[in-house]
């Protein structure tokens, strides 16, 4: 390995609107080394790529402090068309393809082999014709490069998402200049020997000379392929390690451990009742948030959690069972069958759910606070109306005290009962949410994400309030959250989702080692 | 920030317009125009127009946007009316309707073929989410053009309608000769001077108006209002977005076919082949000068703009040939202007939000 590094982050620090995203990041690469990234969501992993990449998010929000050397030369860098002329090359988690033009076509879009014809002669070269000859030679070669037997001729569309990857791949290594080859979760949607067959390309990449950032979820790939590891939480770097120095189980902790402080509810987990909600081989399809097969049980009276990364389907449990998005399997209520893609039979059998999509699925954004409030009971239940045979009306006395009611015993900061939800902070719409799921008067609440988007006075409040209903009104309640520790201060227990499927159930107090680990897909180690 | 929301509130297009009005009524004054008998028609033409405006108000709330197909139930409504005359016609031997029944039974007439027709064009309206304004405008000028043949096949035999040769119903049917022109104006009509109040034509708009709002305030009525304004959110709380978006079109349908009927007996005739073409876009013209969006709107807006847009209608024609005396067809082209001029606005502020 040469003595300079490729690429050299120091003391990187971003802000976006006042939250701080990145403290005093330092990164080095050296040319040919692969270098892991790893973090939760929101560890800030993205960010410092956009950085990298001069993305138009970062500049657009007054920039950032710090420095970046490329080459050991310092480098500010404005634009991807900029990042590109250094020689980053991206590989995207959502390819960047024209599904009806040909691999080589699309590895060489925008960088087309030109020759001139006679028509360019006369009339300027934006009308040369296309090298068809070198194009294909070229994209043969990049291809060759990562050892596939693509056929460069073929149209993308048909052709399976791995050999999307590898003409992503190809397409970057076809430029001429690149010196550093960034990874977005390469594997994310690739199959088991896909992805096999990746991490050997990314080696040859890399003994080629070529820097590798790879971030990922999956420690086991971090460990087979990386020759260091730099571990991101909260923004901040708290760990750097060489791989023969480290270990799955040491990076599972560094990526949960917390610094926050949180009381865990562990006494109360022994008033367990009898089942209520029993989900048996459920899938759900929702874009994003795969459910593949989860079997879960809930008990009457308890709060149970379900964590997880983002894009591992813990999101598409609740809103499967809500009627949301096309699910299958087997779903039971009390023991009682619940129709399956059906919101109104969720409803009536007395669901209630706070949706993760506050503004988009959970409000009326432009209708009042009272009528929010009482929207769930009065479409779902019937209640609120006053009716004549066929003829119904709205109870409007009804659904101001019941709005009043709700607004005082959850503290909604409002103007009063007629406030446009619009106007409200993010809290105070959660509330909103949360006092409509009451309304209903379910006999088990989901919520997902109920502090996404709030300010941490509001969070606690939120969550103070999911324990007051758990703890004095016996509610169940399914509680989906990103954030582990939210889940670790509330629930009784917490299920781990990890590729559409129930990684394991823990308690909020177990150790942050064997989160780490179910989240990342590993298996925990009896005694670890 | 607050003249912002200010500004926001009241509208520039809206005042503009408000404007332009009070400016025609001032100018209408000050050449000493004939003010009862302006009076007199602004009522008339509003009332007139009442109905086919209040048509739009379903359509925006389920989410369809205004209905610019509402020539579909403007032709359910002619068929109505066509089907009551017939029908007088091959009684006449037994029993003579008085007017006020054969309005009824040309109502009647007209619901099944406008129920009919608006559950078959919500379902089409629903297989084309995100352009049913487009699909709405072509449908309608498709059905006129449909309709131009079928009026000349459709088997009546009423020598009232038919053409004097040969088969076919005319361009104009009079309604005059069984007492039904002017039927509603005439209603406990109030007479002030020179200003005749058409009474019963705007009681009839108030009675639907006042319907509508009733119907908003049910269950199904604030379901169809969910399903517009947040589709995700009425799909979550167990509505059938699909269902509300067809009784949305549906009751646009069918109030188009009423509005239509009153429409004829205040103008004394049916206008068949190219009159209802371009009727759609006077009325959607009108909810949107009075304030609603194309994604929004509610009674206020219908009231305030039918009043403005044909009010304007009204005064601006002899206001315009006061000065262009020899070029009459001004009041046409300032009404053309001010109706295309306020859908473009209203399409360009859709997706503002």
């Amino acid at each position: 390995m040469g003595a300079a590094p490729i690429l050299r982050m120091r003391g990187i620090s971003k802000s976006f609107h006042g939250t701080q995203v990145l403290h005093d990041v330092n990164l080095e690469i050296m040319p040919g080394e692969i270098h892991g990234i790893v973090g939760e969501n929101g560890a800030g992993k993205s960010t410092l790529m956009n950085i990298l990449f001069g993305m138009d998010v970062i500049h657009s929000t007054g920039g950032y402090e710090g420095s970046l050397e490329i080459a050991g030369k310092p480098v500010d860098i404005k634009s991807p068309l900029q990042a590109m002329e250094h020689g980053i090359g991206m590989v995207h988690q959502e390819f960047m393809l024209l599904p009806s033009y040909s691999v080589a076509e699309n590895i060489k879009l925008n960088r087309e082999v030109l020759k001139p014809n006679l028509v360019s002669r006369l009339f300027g070269s934006g009308l040369q014709s296309l090298d068809y000859e070198r194009m294909y030679r070229d994209a043969r070669r990049a291809l060759g490069r990562l050892n596939v037997g693509i056929d460069e001729f073929a149209p993308i569309a048909g052709l399976p998402v791995g050999y999307m990857q590898f003409t992503e791949i190809a397409r970057e290594l076809d430029k001429e200049n690149l010196r550093i080859l960034v990874f977005d979760e390469p594997t994310a949607v690739l199959g088991e020997s896909e992805a096999a067959h990746l991490l050997k390309a990314i080696q040859e990449i890399a003994a080629e000379g070529i820097a590798v950032l790879f971030i990922t979820h999956r420690l086991s790939e971090i460990m087979e392929v990386c020759h260091n590891i730099t571990v991101l939480r909260d923004g901040r770097v708290v760990a750097t390690r060489k791989k023969n120095e480290t270990n799955v189980l040491e990076l599972a902790e560094l990526m949960v451990g917390r610094s926050m402080q949180f009381n865990t509810n562990s006494k109360r987990q022994v008033q367990r009742g009898k089942p209520i909600l029993e989900v048996k081989d459920f899938k759900v399809d929702m874009p994003g948030e795969q459910v593949r097969s989860v079997d879960l049980t809930v008990y009457q009276g308890e709060i149970l959690g379900i964590g997880g990364l983002a894009g591992q389907g813990k999101i598409g449990i609740a809103n499967g069972i809500m009627g949301l998005f096309p699910a299958s399997g087997e779903v039971k209520i009390n023991g009682e069958p619940l129709e399956l893609n059906s919101s109104q039979a969720a409803i009536a059998a007395g669901l209630a759910f706070v949706s993760e999509d506050r503004r988009g699925v959970g409000l009326l954004l432009d209708a009042s606070i009272e009528l929010n409030i009482a929207s769930g009971a009065m479409f779902g239940h019937g209640k609120f109306l006053k009716t004549w045979g066929p003829f119904s009306q709205t109870d409007r006395r009804a659904i101001r005290e019941n709005a009043l009611k709700y607004i005082k015993q959850l503290g909604v900061r409002c103007t009063g009962p007629t406030q446009k939800v619009r106007q409200l902070s993010g809290g105070n719409q959660q509330k909103v949410c949360i006092a409509r799921a009451l309304t209903m008067n379910p006999k088990i609440l989901l919520v997902s994400e109920p502090t996404r988007g709030i300010d941490v006075g509001a969070k606690q409040v939120v969550l103070d309030l999911l324990r007051e209903l758990n703890e004095e009104l016996g509610m169940t309640i399914v509680v989906t959250s990103s954030e582990l520790a939210e889940l670790r201060s509330i629930c009784s227990r917490i299920a781990i989702i990890t590729d559409g499927q129930v990684a394991g159930i823990l308690r909020p107090d177990d150790s942050d080692v064997n989160f780490g680990l179910l989240m990342a897909g590993q298996p925990i180690e009896k005694g670890a | 920030m607050a003249s912002n929301s200010f500004l926001k509130r009241i509208d520039l297009a809206r005042l503009i317009i408000a404007e332009f009005f009070v400016f025609l009524c001032i100018t209408a004054v000050a050449l000493r125009l004939n003010l009862a008998e302006l009076i007199t028609s602004s009522l008339s033409r509003i009332g007139m127009w009442s109905v086919l405006v209040l048509a739009m108000l379903p359509a925006i709330v389920s989410g369809i946007g205004p209905n610019f197909g509402v020539s579909l139930g403007i032709i359910c409504g002619l068929l109505g009316g066509l089907t009551a005359l017939e029908l007088a016609y091959r009684l006449d031997e037994i029993v003579q309707f008085s007017p006020g029944i054969l309005f009824l039974m040309a109502i009647l007439f007209s619901l099944p073929f406008a129920l009919l027709v608006g559950v078959g064009y919500g379902w089409l309206l629903n297989r084309v989410k995100g352009s049913e304004m487009m699909i709405a405008t072509y449908v309608g000028f498709s059905i006129v053009s449909i309709m131009k043949l079928a009026w000349v096949f459709l088997p009546f035999t009423n020598p009232e309608m038919a053409w004097p040769i040969g088969r076919g119903v005319r361009v104009q049917v009079a309604l005059g000769n069984r007492g039904l022109a002017q039927l509603l104006n005439n209603f406990l009509a109030i007479r002030i001077g020179e200003v005749v109040i058409p009474t019963g034509l705007l009681l009839s708009g108030a009675l639907c108006a006042l319907l509508v709002w009733f119907f908003m305030r049910s269950q199904t009525g604030m379901a169809m209002a969910a399903a517009g304004s947040n589709p995700r959110f009425a799909q979550a709380a167990g509505i059938s977005v699909d269902r509300q978006r067809i009784i949305g079109t549906v009751l646009s349908t069918v109030l188009g076919a009423v509005g239509i009927l009153i429409y004829s007996q205040s103008y004394g005739f049916l206008q068949l082949y190219e009159g209802p073409m371009f009727m759609p876009f006077v009325a959607v013209a009108a909810i949107l000068i009075g304030g609603a969006s194309v994604s929004k709107a509610n009674i206020t807006h219908v009231v305030v703009g039918t009043i403005l847009f044909l009010g304007i209608q009204v005064v601006a024609v002899p206001v315009a040939n006061a000065f262009t005396a020899d070029w009459s067809s001004m009041g046409e082209i300032s009404r053309k202007i001010i109706q295309n001029g306020v859908i473009l606005y209203a399409l360009t502020q859709a997706g503002g939000e």
